[in-house]
């Protein structure tokens, strides 16, 4: 099977394949790349002075997170892994809940019970995620049945990494999804390495994309650095879904140009030289070139979007880190929809000994 | 009104709540066609239809996380694991997935569903068939565990839990599933989670059971009546979590003496929890050593199988020995 490629590597395109989408579009799409790279440097800087705890940098994965959400329509439920978050900011999740989840303070929404970087938000329907590899890719067809038996025209797509596949809940997502037909589209960055781990242990087939012929499901491989080309395989993705016709397996195949996570050294495992190739596949200056070569932006224009987020997110830094840490009752909370009467019993008991020591 | 076992009141009760909630989907293996390898959903699929009754793929991880991905977007799944000796596979689903969903999305998420799944010995069924997990789901914060003990209860417990908000494990001892018949009331009725029922009232020693135990706790304190004077309060606790502590501490306060009755292994078992609890609180009531009739901790075997359960034998010398402290 061939590889979905659009964009060369001087950044022009493939006529044939070129997606038609407005200059607005196409501009907000490389607004919210940049943001997703400026927030990978910002996290991991702050995580290195110590002012947060954690970070989970999806550079070098801009176009695959930027180009599945632009080809989808905002009321489609997002199952992320965790190296997706500018699904959620280019659908208008304000910066403020982000900066303030990274400090797990009193106005993170998920009041200070996740790493930083594992987040979701219910109105921008982009599912909370978990830890555990792989759990949402089966939970993602269960959804797709759900918007089926409601009738609601709507698709899932639930991401996951090349390590995912591996996992028990892959092999049940993809096989429910297949037999029940669901609207899903299962969305595979293979972005080669599972922290230390690479891709041939994880299996022994050619390529991850001839795992979906088993599953007696469509499949097909992009080129995930070129977000033209991820953009046009999840429009034809969705439109499948939408018209009944279930699932699609995708496999991007791109590069985990940082570490895993802030607790990671890629130098560890990882050959310079592999690096150095695939910096030279950015999926941003890529789609940049590709840009002002049509004269939708100038590079004046991409540092004034990088700074202006800049700016914003600097402000939104300093602010939170001024405030407290959620309330103690917050570590009773929501375990249940209720608080029944042994979490309130120990509450009680925290909050007594709060007393004594003040 | 009718006369129903206890898998014919599982069976009742999912039909009735098909009917009211249209947003309720049952799914796991042999649910369909078949109407369950104990037929508690026994003429569902012919009733309801097939998008409503789901006969799945054989793997418990996928009908839990499918079920999470259903709930998640407003369904009510009530999921089937065919015995729960067969739930591990699914651990990463339940314990990481559906217990955290809302705790750790800040309230954002939530999962509410019910687990069914038949449990307990007494059934000739081997380890693979007869298995008592229910300590690793009340070690779980996140989900609710309850378990009935009669045919009636299992109707208004089953009812309550695909009500809830959060997921519910809802166990049954499949030795009871076609024991004795019981008056099961047509229509809308509910017993409420998190209260306990008092099966036998007494004043010497308390009897702390759920399940099939509730009916050997009760055979030990009629033999300790009848033969010993020694009355027993018996209390089915009918949900785990959350527990009905203040029945159990008017009976303990009342009795003095305290001893629970489990099938599962002995070692971190729920009657650890029960001993415990009633330790830490009322010790000063204690008239007697506060003591367990559980399981052995060795796997679940076969041809020793009424060696390894708890007895009326074994709960007898038990209550004398609390007794004649």
């Amino acid at each position: 099977m061939s590889m979905i490629k659009i964009l060369d590597s001087t950044g022009k395109a493939d006529p044939e394949l070129e997606p038609n989408i407005s200059k607005e579009k196409l501009v907000k799409m490389l607004e919210y790349m940049i943001l997703v790279r400026l927030l990978d440097e910002k996290g991991m800087r702050l995580q290195r002075q110590g002012r947060i705890s954690f970070s989970i940098p999806s550079t070098g994965q801009e176009a695959t997170q930027i180009g599945a959400v632009a080809a989808l329509s905002p009321e489609d439920w997002i199952f992320p892994a965790y190296r997706e978050p500018g699904m959620a900011f280019y659908r208008g999740l304000p910066l403020e809940d982000l900066v303030n989840h990274w400090f797990i303070n009193e106005k993170d929404p998920q009041k200070g019970r996740r790493l930083p970087g594992l987040f979701g938000s219910k109105q921008f329907r982009y599912v909370n995620p978990s830890a555990p590899i792989g759990t949402q890719i089966i939970q993602a067809a269960g959804a797709g049945y759900a918007h089926k038996y409601l009738s609601e025209n709507l698709v899932d797509i639930v991401f996951f990494g090349d390590g995912a596949t591996s996992s028990s809940d892959f092999h049940s997502g993809l096989n429910f999804g297949a037999v029940f037909k669901t609207p899903t589209i299962f969305f595979c960055q293979n972005n080669q390495w599972a922290i230390s781990v690479p891709l041939s242990r994880q299996t022994g087939a050619t390529s991850l994309v001839d795992k979906a012929q088993g599953y007696g499901l469509p499949g097909v491989q992009v080129d995930g650095n070129d977000i033209l080309a991820v953009y046009n395989v999840v429009k034809e993705a969705v439109k499948r879904a939408k018209a009944g016709d279930g699932p699609t397996f995708i496999e991007a195949v791109t590069y985990r140009a940082g570490p895993h996570t802030s607790s990671d050294d890629p130098t560890r495992y990882r050959p310079k030289e592999e690096l150095e190739k695939w910096k030279k596949l950015d999926p941003i200056s890529r789609f940049e070139k590709y840009l002002r070569a049509k004269g939708y932006i100038t590079q004046e224009g991409i540092e004034e979007i990088r700074s202006s987020f800049d700016n914003k997110l600097n402000n939104l830094i300093s602010e939170a880190e001024k405030l407290k840490p959620p309330s103690l009752k917050t570590l009773f909370s929501d375990v249940y929809s209720e608080l029944p009467w042994h979490l309130e019993e120990q509450f009680n008991e925290l909050n007594a000994l709060k007393g004594r020591n003040a | 009104m009718s006369e129903l076992t206890m898998v014919e009141s599982v069976c009742f009760a999912l039909d009735e709540e098909l009917g009211r909630n249209s947003k309720l989907v049952i799914l796991g293996e042999d649910v369909g066609p078949n109407g369950g390898v104990f037929r508690a959903t026994q003429g569902l699929l012919e009733k309801h239809g097939p998008k409503r009754v789901l006969d799945t793929p054989l793997s418990e991880n996928g009908i839990i996380g499918f079920a999470i991905g259903m709930s998640l977007m407003g369904l009510t799944p009530v999921a089937e694991i065919q015995f729960v000796d067969f739930i591990y596979p699914a651990f990463d689903q339940l314990i990481s997935e559906a217990a955290k969903f809302r705790y750790r999305s800040g309230g954002m998420f939530t999962t509410p569903m019910v687990i069914r799944s038949p449990y307990g010995g007494g059934v000739r069924g081997a380890h693979y068939h007869s298995q008592s997990p229910e300590a690793y789901f009340t070690h779980t914060p996140g989900l609710k565990v309850v378990i009935p003990s009669t045919p009636y209860e299992t109707k208004g417990l089953l009812t309550s839990a695909m009500r809830e908000d959060d997921p519910v494990i809802f166990l049954e001892p499949k030795r009871l599933y076609r024991a004795f018949k019981e008056e099961v009331p047509k229509g809308d009725y509910t017993i409420p989670l998190g209260e306990a029922r008092k099966v036998r009232v007494g004043g010497d020693v308390t009897l702390l059971a759920y399940g099939a135990m509730v009916h050997v706790a009760l055979e030990a304190a009629n033999i300790a009546s009848t033969n010993h004077q020694i009355e027993c309060e018996v209390i089915d606790l009918r949900t785990l979590v959350p527990l009905d502590i203040k029945t159990i501490e008017k009976s303990v306060k009342k009795t003095g003496r305290m001893i629970s009755i489990t099938e599962a292994p002995k070692t971190s078992g729920f009657s650890a929890e029960l001993s415990a609890l009633v330790a830490e609180r009322w010790i000063e009531y204690m008239e007697g050593p506060i003591m367990r009739v559980t399981g052995y901790d060795t796997p679940f075997p076969l041809s020793l199988e009424q060696e390894y359960l708890p007895t009326a034998q074994r709960t007898l010398e038990t209550i004398m020995k609390v007794y004649n402290f």
